[in-house]
């Protein structure tokens, strides 16, 4: 697939990925073994993981379907959990967006934090690198993630339904998102969005087919903005 | 119970949908530029959805039936503090886990 002046990119990108295994395997894990006990068949389970490829909208639609929210406001939420992938497919186009068209398919399907974090983080540096290098190190760094998300999510739902309720279960997503978000609060307006969303989501919890979470949201995104512009005013946003 | 087929409606929308938003710019926009006020708002898409998401689930836990518990919000404390920290996500879940169960073993 690749000529032999990608080899070293796509193992580089492989290399780099490989910690993030201790990452995804048992987040994957965790979805599989919700997914069965919200009463998902293995192939259902296996068919969710492998089509949508993104473990914080599948866990999110799958939360809300389970609690008995209309199924479009469980799809709206679980999109709007993935609209920051249309942020990372924005920051990605100025390096691949020459790709060829079914090369750009690939990359989107591929899409998810740790492969637009490292590849964008590296591309920053090696600006100087051929489209085929920055190809081969994007999807060498999914080449450890997606088979271990597929394989992990397929081991939490064959041992699903053995888990005790004393695992506090209910807990993992808030723990895997928590974990998720504390490293990405960069700047003061990354913080202020988070908590403004957060409070906002906490005061709209009466919104109906929680839609509260979208507004809160959408409320925590403009406060970012803005406060990104009134630091960027004062020569502090960096 | 969630029902059929709506579930398999909602996984297959979810996919499709979820591939658009991600072949949106890098499929459809090539390389001509975005506008600046679109960027600064998806720039922080992900830490508004996420904690907006959890909040409630922290707060009013679906496992003690939406009774505010402590050791839960010890946890939720903990591992955001570890990730802010040290902005290791592997370390923030096992401090998390360890200090949620360690919580829930002392509360009996």
């Amino acid at each position: 697939m690749f000529s032999t002046s990608s080899k070293a990119p796509f193992w580089q990108g492989f290399r780099d990925a490989a910690p993030f295994v201790l990452v995804v395997g048992p987040f994957a894990a965790v979805f599989g073994v919700i997914a069965t006990e919200a009463g998902l068949s293995i192939a259902e389970t296996m068919f969710f993981t492998i089509s949508v490829f993104a473990g914080a909208a599948q866990l999110t639609t799958l939360q809300l379907l389970q609690e008995n929210t209309p199924a479009v406001i469980a799809l709206a939420s679980g999109l709007a959990v993935n609209l920051r992938m249309a942020m990372y497919s924005a920051s990605l186009t100025p390096h691949l967006g020459a790709a060829p068209f079914w090369q750009r398919a690939f990359v989107a399907y591929f899409t998810v934090d740790q492969s637009y974090a490292l590849s964008q983080a590296k591309f920053e540096v090696r600006g100087d690198w051929p489209l085929p290098s920055k190809l081969a190190y994007f999807f060498g760094t999914c080449a450890p993630i997606a088979p271990v998300w597929a394989l992990m999510t397929f081991v939490g739902a064959m041992i699903g339904e053995q888990i005790p309720e004393s695992a506090a279960l209910d807990f993992a997503v808030p723990i895997a998102f928590l974990a998720i978000i504390g490293p990405m609060m960069r700047t003061p307006a990354h913080m202020l969005t988070a908590f403004v969303a957060a409070t906002a989501s906490l005061m709209l919890t009466w919104v109906p087919y929680n839609l509260g979470v979208i507004i809160a949201a959408s409320i925590g995104m403009v406060a970012g903005a803005q406060a990104e512009l009134e630091l960027a005013k004062r020569g502090l946003f960096k | 119970m969630i029902t059929r087929p709506e579930l398999w409606i909602v996984i297959a929308a979810l996919a499709l949908g979820s591939f658009l938003l991600r072949f949106a710019f890098l499929g459809f926009v090539g390389d001509r530029p975005l506008p600046e006020w679109l960027l600064r708002h998806l720039r922080y898409t992900a830490v508004a959805v996420l904690p907006a998401l959890i909040a409630p689930m922290i707060i009013w836990p679906s496992g003690t039936d939406g009774v505010f518990d402590v050791p839960r919000v010890l946890a939720a404390v903990v591992t955001l503090s570890v990730g802010l920290i040290w902005r290791n996500v592997v370390l923030a879940i096992a401090l998390g886990a360890g200090t949620l169960y360690l919580g829930l073993y002392l509360a009996g």
